[in-house]
């Protein structure tokens, strides 16, 4: 329309203090996770916007904005090797951000501002959507609609601004329950992730180099977490399957190169079992985690011939499956020779030692289980130290830890006896994964951190198929029934949960955990299925779009109702003696006698009378009344003269 | 938002729902209240899905948390935008008269029973204004439209327009509240000298004349003063920066009267008559003299002070228009 404002007025200098504000609170959460220069050139930027607009400087002219948006775009460029994609995306909205700063001059510059500044509110939870990240993100909320207050609206206190910010958000909450809710979810993603989504994820990787695993275990971050349907087995029983690595380069272990199937290579039992909720965290990796052996895939995923589950996309999000498992369950009898064959290959020339010891154990034995058994008797004799701190090995590991250094962490004993029992000629392989975990008393779920990683062996053995070893349990059986704590010596730099002096600390971690928990559960992992199941169970047959946004207007249709009214309700409370004058003069004005402004009761009650002699000893009645209740010293009995008048213009009926 | 002039001036008869003028004071009921997201509204709600996109696409729960959050401001905006104006009273003060080629100031009363904030007020063509309403005391708006003819100029609609809180949704409405402001000719820059003359020829009203004879003082000389008049002895005796002094003088017929004839206006153009007409009466009433009007139809007999003035201006402003 043509009367609309066109004109965008320049910042007052409130509007430009706000603009500011929002740009350093849109900033703080995402400055660690940005290259240093590029946080340090944006505080600079903000800090020089600030000290321009004190000295009331004129901004910098736009030829040496445009450099400097160039050079902090190829700074991105070469900081990420791409302009595109998420870290370059989040980094470039962080550049533009700053830079933007530096050219606001009308409130719609302002306006593009607080969009950015809402976009990095979302960008955040690219790195974390833990509860500080979402209190941190109401931060911004709130200083961005403060600032959108302002550009409309200069002259409140910083403080009232704050305030008035704070109250229309919490007015928004119905509206975002309900559409959080009900709004129909749609399971992403909608199209192809840029290559470095993920990148950050911590979790074990596709292969085991020594040191790898006890990398891991200095991480307390939380792996993923378990709820069984029944009563949680044995400690000793927990062991959650991961990669399965087959090829052995003399120093590194990787797993098999083969294509995902449908099923696992074994039939499920029909009875037993152990039934099971995973949720996993994010690592980046398609694995999936199942106590040994799971009985079948999950929805929405693969195995492998190895036993192992795979998601169909690496885990960009944390996921939750359900799976059963059969601890006593032996599969692989049936293994095929090429498979068995494979199991055996181990580079030429490397760990001599071992090897001839292995070739002994081989002329002594009867079976394969006796080599076995020499093996571990070996690797208790070598009275190998189970520690977090290895010396680094050379060339011929397994020989180095087993004869000379005779300190290692679970890669190390894992490696070794694979290596071992290769050598003696048993089909070996090694398993990582996790072993134990964590019960919170809390809420009773069992949380798998990092530091639960383990690795361990499988030989395969005529008659049984693939049995688990695990050579750490031969030095240290306490790594298995207790946890790392007790397993390693003392010294060692444990996580800090897992140091005993800090058990007050654990015990706040546990409770944290649980508020944790139940925030990843509900409002991270809402997910269309979990919509779907509350859904349901809240009484809806059949949850689907439709009835889901039928649902989700006519109640926020209840909402808006609800708000209006208690938005409109001070105009309601008008004075009840001007409401009963008010309604004698819309009934008059309906024969043309409405009360004009400036005129008083008795004034207007002699006009009604010349007009309308039927009423006009009512009219003037009406009117003494309302005066001597408008203008009187207050009487003890006003509500009743009130209800008086009240009841008179009722029954007036001019 | 390029509707033909046409469509919208008929839009705006349709939204207004009564026909103009309205006696005031005028309510702004929710049905004469419009509501629709302004450019930056429209910006917020793409940015939005942007952020839906984003957030279902990167599986991120908290990022559909934010973005129903901000969903949920924009329609609470819209409530807070829409309270912001519906139920203001809208009365007219009063207006001052004034003459064509002024500008007109209209004075409008806005009263609400609860704070309005950063409301804005526009004329079609003309001033705008700007205005906060406290609650239970009425706020003063000024609108300034230009008078270009005499006689009366309506207050055209008025557009009532509020952003407030976010800048996000824009509520407006019309109204078309019956003030008029009275516009008197404007007075002719090139006026032949009042017409003492002919007045004293024709004044039949008062025993003719400025009744000579009894001097009663000297008051400072104004341009109107017939030359005669000037106490040129008094000034001839002073130096030269002294003021020219007016002798006056009071007899049976008491004041000197002038009568500002439309005969003794040059004959031509009715408006040029009037405006010459609207000079002579300001000289007239300058000069402290009685005076009086005769216009073809009707006349104003010989008086003074600021409302014979206004009196006499009024019936040269609606010379030959409907008075009402």
């Amino acid at each position: 329309m043509a009367a609309t404002r066109t004109e965008t007025p320049a910042l007052a200098a409130a509007q430009t203090g706000w603009l500011l504000a929002i740009g350093f609170v849109a900033l703080a959460p995402l400055a660690p996770h940005l290259p240093g220069w590029l946080a340090g050139a944006t505080l600079a930027a903000l800090v020089w916007r600030g000290w321009l607009a004190w000295r009331q400087r004129p901004l910098p002219s736009r030829w040496r904005l445009t450099l400097l948006v160039l050079a902090g775009s190829a700074g991105v460029g070469y900081q990420f090797g791409s302009l595109f994609g998420q870290n370059p995306g989040v980094a470039l909205l962080v550049l533009f951000l700053a830079l933007k700063q530096l050219e606001t001059r009308t409130v719609r510059d302002g306006l593009a501002i607080v969009l950015l500044a809402y976009f990095l509110a979302l960008a955040q939870f690219f790195y974390s959507q833990t509860i500080p990240a979402a209190l941190a993100t109401a931060a911004v909320a709130i200083t961005a609609t403060a600032t959108l207050l302002s550009l409309t609206d200069a002259r409140p206190a910083p403080a009232a601004q704050l305030r008035r910010a704070a109250v229309i958000l919490g007015q928004a909450l119905p509206f975002m329950l309900l559409l959080f809710v009900l709004f129909p979810r749609v399971q992403g993603p909608l199209w192809g992730l840029p290559k470095d989504a993920g990148s950050g994820l911590t979790g074990l990787s596709d292969s085991m180099a020594p040191g790898a695993i006890s990398h891991l275990s200095r991480s307390d971050a939380i792996a993923f977490r378990v709820r069984f349907d029944d009563a949680m087995p044995e400690r000793a029983q927990l062991y959650w399957r991961g990669p399965v690595l087959s090829e052995f380069d003399g120093r590194t272990w990787r797993p098999r190169r083969e294509l995902p199937r449908a099923t696992l290579p074994y039939a499920e039992p029909a009875s037993g079992g152990i039934g099971y909720e995973v949720t996993l965290e994010a690592h980046g990796k398609p694995w999936l985690f199942a106590l040994e052996l799971p009985g079948a895939t999950p929805e929405l995923a693969f195995a492998t011939l190895d036993f192992q589950l795979l998601a169909k996309a690496p885990v960009l999000a944390r996921q939750r499956y359900l799976a059963r498992s059969y601890p006593l369950l032996r599969a692989g009898a049936d293994e095929s020779p090429a498979l068995r064959q494979q199991a055996l290959a181990l580079p030429a020339g490397s760990n001599p030692r071992i090897r001839r010891l292995a070739a002994s154990w081989r002329a002594d034995a009867r079976s394969d289980g006796d080599v076995l058994r020499q093996a571990q008797a070996f690797f208790l004799r070598q009275g190998l130290i189970y520690t977090l701190n290895p010396p680094l090995l050379g060339e011929h590991s397994a020989d180095e830890f087993l004869f000379d250094t005779r300190q290692g962490f679970c890669e190390h004993f894992a490696s070794a006896f694979a290596v071992a029992m290769r050598a003696a000629g048993v089909p070996a392989r090694v398993v990582t994964g996790y072993q134990g975990g964590e019960v919170n008393p809390v809420d009773g779920w069992l949380t798998v951190r990092q530091y639960d990683a383990h690795a361990w062996t499988e030989v395969w053995l005529a008659g049984r198929g693939w049995v688990r070893v695990d050579p750490t349990a031969i030095s240290a059986p306490t790594r298995i029934d207790l946890d790392l704590a007790a397993a390693v010596p003392a010294g060692d730099p444990l996580p800090l949960l897992m140091r005993a002096e800090f058990s007050w600390l654990r015990d706040l971690r546990f409770r944290w955990d649980a508020v944790t928990n139940t925030w990843n559960q509900w409002v991270l992992g809402y997910t269309p299925e979990r919509q779907r199941q509350l859904l349901q169970r809240l009484g809806m047959p059949a949850p689907d779009w439709r009835a889901m946004t039928a649902l989700l207007a006519a109640l926020c249709g209840i909402a808006l109702l609800l708000l209006t009214a208690w938005i409109l309700r001070r105009q309601r409370r008008a004075d009840p003696l001007a409401r009963q004058w008010e309604k004698l003069s819309r009934r008059l004005a309906r024969r043309g006698l409405g009360r004009q402004a400036a005129e008083g009761p008795f004034d207007y009650a002699e006009r009604v009378a010349r007009a309308l002699p039927a009423v006009a000893a009512e009219m003037r009645g009406l009117a003494a009344l309302y005066a001597r209740l408008r203008y009187a010293p207050p009487a003890a009995d006003r509500a009743k003269t009130l209800d008086q008048l009240r009841r008179r213009v009722a029954c007036f009926r001019p | 938002m390029a509707l033909p002039a046409a469509l919208r001036e008929r839009f705006i008869t349709w939204a207004l729902r009564v026909r103009p003028p309205e006696p005031s004071p005028i309510v702004l009921s929710q049905r004469r209240v419009y509501v629709l997201p302004t450019r930056a509204g429209l910006g917020y709600a793409a940015a939005l899905l942007v952020m839906l996109i984003g957030s279902i696409n990167y599986n991120l729960g908290l990022g559909h948390v934010l973005t129903f959050l901000l969903g949920g401001l924009g329609v609470v905006a819209i409530l807070h935008t829409f309270r912001n104006l519906v139920r203001l009273k809208v009365s007219h003060g009063r207006t001052p008269p004034v003459f064509a080629g002024e500008m007109a100031v209209f004075h409008l009363l806005l009263g609400s029973d609860v704070e309005r904030r950063a409301l804005r007020l526009w004329l079609p063509e003309g001033g705008d204004a700007r205005v906060d309403v406290p609650a239970d005391e009425p706020a003063d708006v000024r609108l300034a439209l230009p008078a270009e003819r005499r006689g009366w100029l309506a207050l055209p609609r008025i557009g009532l327009e509020t952003t407030w809180p976010l800048g996000l949704i824009r509520a407006w409405a019309y109204c078309a509240p019956d003030a008029r402001c009275l516009v008197y000719p404007r007075p002719a820059a090139k006026a032949p000298p009042l017409p003492w003359a002919q007045s004293r020829d024709t004044g039949k009203h008062g025993g003719g004349g400025r009744g000579r004879d009894d001097f009663a003082g000297f008051r400072n000389h104004q341009p109107a003063d017939p030359p005669r008049h000037v106490a040129w002895k008094h000034t001839a005796r002073r130096s030269e920066e002294a003021p020219l002094l007016t002798k006056q003088f009071e007899g049976a017929t008491t004041a000197s009267r002038v009568w500002l004839d439309w005969q003794a206006t040059p004959e031509g153009d009715v408006e040029a008559r009037l405006s010459i007409l609207t000079r002579w009466a300001l000289e007239a009433h300058a000069s402290g003299f009685e005076w009086g009007l005769r216009l073809p139809e009707t006349h104003l007999a010989p008086g003074s002070g600021q409302a014979h003035l206004d009196t006499a201006l009024r019936m040269l402003a609606l010379h030959g228009r409907d008075a009402h």
